[in-house]
């Protein structure tokens, strides 16, 4: 077996050497790495967001004759590399920073990766891009929105996705129009987890509230993946705040919709910070217990025909879910960074970094509801949007702004 | 004392109550033969996704999934022994160590591909509404985790202390060779406390799994707690593991009550460290 093995790889090294001396008639691939976790507490999350880039990598190389205005889409790989195909090489960061280092570490010197996406956890990001950035090698965050990540002067460091102070912005606009039809929003609690993430989200939204004059009366920090919340729903119940804002990964929110339900508490306005929140396998354990919840997203499903439609078709092919809002902010991530290599024409660094810095996508051009991606000097796409859905009979349902809601928003929250 | 504040101490004997069911398996183990078994939280997770199993195929509650799982999990347990343990005792300490600890990451990695990464739950109200005494709330499936915990751990000692079997468990322990003089056999009775601690560990898996949440690495948010139990009880003490979860248990729920939810394990840790300081071999460990 092993001496078979042996001959196996030898055979297969000299065709890779065959590969690189014929040149020409072999077709390139372009590698492009990907930082998820697909062990560890967020390993759900993670690989529903790898099975949403696969879906845009097979997208790319093999195409879909009905997503003609979506860029890459035709099959026909990267025709600014001559047709190259795109592979993504994944690596686990197995839900800690060190270990999101070490594998940025690798796919760069290892695998020879020309772009970095990732981490999901923005804890996990500030390390794995701190990597891409001392190699030069352009790093794309489809999803981690703790503010400081674009704050760093980085220059290889580009955001998709809208981040903490759009979402507060938000919040805050949707909380006073509430209050005005109505809704308590007298007193407001945030309960977060207390990594880079939870922290920076929370700070942010107390800033903007006090600046909009809404009075965040409790703040709740606490450790992700605790064995109990009942402290936490305890210390909620005594203050009894109208308005609660979670802050949460994936296990804790479980314990948090099972706990406030067990020791009956409840406020009238319910507001999660995506996360945890939008993981699919939250919504299937835990929807039940939390009908009402109000949460922001960056995705939502269009009209039969549009881009988001026929990829949510086609992703619940593939894995049986409906397309969840981290995995399409993901699948878009490695679309955009798809798009700036074809059009680098190369895959050398610096031309890639330029290519990003030049993309200028239309709202039609893209899967997730942006209003289209363009970097500013920071790296953060400037044209990104998020709306704010509610969840309606175990599926998140837009209900604000009203341009873009597909359902009524009900309130007060109704939990169980 | 306001009602809030009781059910924070409620609430904390029924986790710590659950701490001591997960913990006893562990401390049995190290009792009987010095191994620390570091795939005891990957037991756990194991007996957890047989409760689910037997929900999803059967249809069947708890009254199911605990003996289901006791035996499952006690025949893990003889399996690890026989195949693993028994085997790797022979070499250097570093050998048990990273024995067991692979066979940990054996479980975890197999569960994430046969269940995948995704959370699993039991339904809601498997067992029923809370019970309420005015304005303390008490959860079904805690109430019955934690009550069996109590009758787990009280049953564990009384078979080590009181029958015939438990002293030639204890005797293998205390010197495997003169036991062996008398007649018995090493290497039954130390199947027999794997068998014992899977099992009950077992059961501990299926009535957590019916309030928290099953992912393949659940074993490992699980097992620190379980270490700390085990040494902050005393290193084989089955009593020791009991009173030691439910002082976790509480002191966790009021620190992170009264002083906040992120101070709570710098204050379980700290007085962990105050213990071991002063009584090494833990509360009601033997020296």
């Amino acid at each position: 077996m092993v001496r078979g093995a042996g001959r196996f790889g030898a055979f297969a090294a000299a065709l890779v050497v065959m590969g690189f001396a014929g040149g020409a008639g072999a077709q390139q691939t372009v590698k492009i790495g990907a930082i998820y976790p697909l062990s560890g507490n967020a390993a759900s999350a993670g690989n529903f967001s790898k099975a949403a880039m696969e879906l845009a990598v097979d997208l790319i190389n093999n195409g879909n004759p009905n997503l003609k205005d979506l860029p890459l889409a035709d099959g026909k790989g990267l025709p600014g590399l001559k047709g190259a195909k795109v592979e993504i090489v994944f690596a686990d960061n197995q839900g800690t920073p060190a270990a999101g280092q070490n594998q940025a570490l690798r796919l760069i010197t290892e695998e020879k990766v020309v772009a970095l996406i990732g981490a999901y956890q923005s804890g996990i990001t500030v390390t794995a891009s701190a990597m891409a950035e001392r190699h030069g090698i352009p790093f794309l965050t489809p999803e981690s929105v703790a503010s400081n990540l674009t704050e760093r002067g980085f220059k290889w460091f580009f955001r998709a996705t809208p981040v903490a102070g759009d979402f507060a912005r938000a919040y805050s606009a949707f909380l006073k129009e509430q209050g005005k039809a109505g809704q308590k929003i007298g007193s407001i609690a945030i309960v977060n987890e207390n990594t880079e993430y939870g922290n920076s989200v929370a700070s942010v939204i107390k800033e903007v509230f006090a600046k909009d004059g809404l009075n965040v009366s409790q703040v709740i920090p606490y450790s992700a993946n605790t064995t109990d919340v009942q402290p936490q729903v305890l210390q909620l119940k005594e203050k009894n705040p109208d308005v609660l804002i979670f802050i949460s990964y994936t296990s804790d929110a479980i314990l948090y919709a099972k706990t406030m339900k067990d020791l009956n508490w409840k406020p009238s306005i319910m507001i999660a910070d995506n996360a945890g929140f939008n993981d699919p396998s939250f919504v299937s354990t835990s929807g039940a217990l939390v009908e009402g919840l109000v949460n922001r997203s960056s995705f939502a499903v269009g009209k039969p025909g549009s881009i988001s439609a026929v990829i949510n078709e086609l992703y619940k092919k593939k894995t049986g879910n409906d397309l969840d809002d981290p995995s399409a902010r993901a699948m878009q991530g490695l679309l955009i960074v798809a798009e700036a290599i074809n059009r680098a024409g190369s895959t050398e660094a610096a031309k890639i970094q330029a290519a990003l810095k030049a993309t200028d996508l239309k709202a039609t051009q893209v899967v997730t509801g942006y209003n289209g991606v363009k970097f500013d000097e920071k790296g953060q796409n400037v044209l990104a949007s998020s709306l704010i859905t509610q969840m309606q009979g175990g599926k998140y349902v837009p209900v604000w702004p009203k341009d873009k809601a597909a359902g009524e928003l009900k309130l007060p929250y109704k939990g169980w | 004392m306001s009602s809030i504040l009781l059910q924070v101490i409620v609430s904390g004997l029924l986790i710590g109550a659950v701490y001591a069911l997960f913990s006893s398996g562990l401390t049995l183990i190290w009792g009987m033969m010095n191994v620390i078994n570091f795939a005891h939280g990957d037991f756990v997770m194991l007996a957890m996704y047989t409760a689910f199993m037997v929900w999803t195929v059967f249809g069947g509650g708890p009254a199911a999934a605990v003996p289901i799982a006791a035996l499952i999990l006690a025949t893990v347990g003889v399996l690890s022994y026989f195949l693993l343990v028994r085997h790797v005792m022979k070499g250097p300490m570093l050998a048990q160590i990273l024995g067991t600890f692979g066979l940990a990451l054996l479980l975890r990695y197999s569960a994430f591909w046969y269940f995948g990464a995704n959370f699993k739950t039991l339904p809601d109200n498997i067992l029923g509404p809370p019970f309420v005494f005015g304005d303390i709330r008490i959860d079904a499936p805690r109430l019955l985790a934690g009550t069996v915990g109590l009758l787990v751990t009280l049953a564990l000692h009384l078979i080590l202390t009181r029958t015939a079997l438990g002293s030639r468990m204890l005797a293998v322990s205390e010197d495997a060779t003169a036991a062996q003089l008398m007649g018995i056999r090493p290497e039954r009775m130390q199947a027999v406390a794997w068998a014992l601690a899977a099992g009950s560990t077992g059961i501990a898996g299926a009535l957590i799994a019916t309030f928290f949440y099953t992912s393949p690495t659940v074993g490992e948010t699980l097992a620190i707690v379980a270490f700390v139990t085990v040494a902050f009880g005393g290193f084989g003490s089955v009593p020791g593991a009991l009173v030691a979860g439910l002082l976790i248990g509480v002191i966790e729920g009021l620190s992170a009550y009264l002083i906040g939810p992120v101070y709570k394990d710098v204050i379980v840790y700290t007085l962990f460290v105050l213990v071991l300081w002063t009584r090494p071999q833990g509360l009601m460990g033997k020296m």
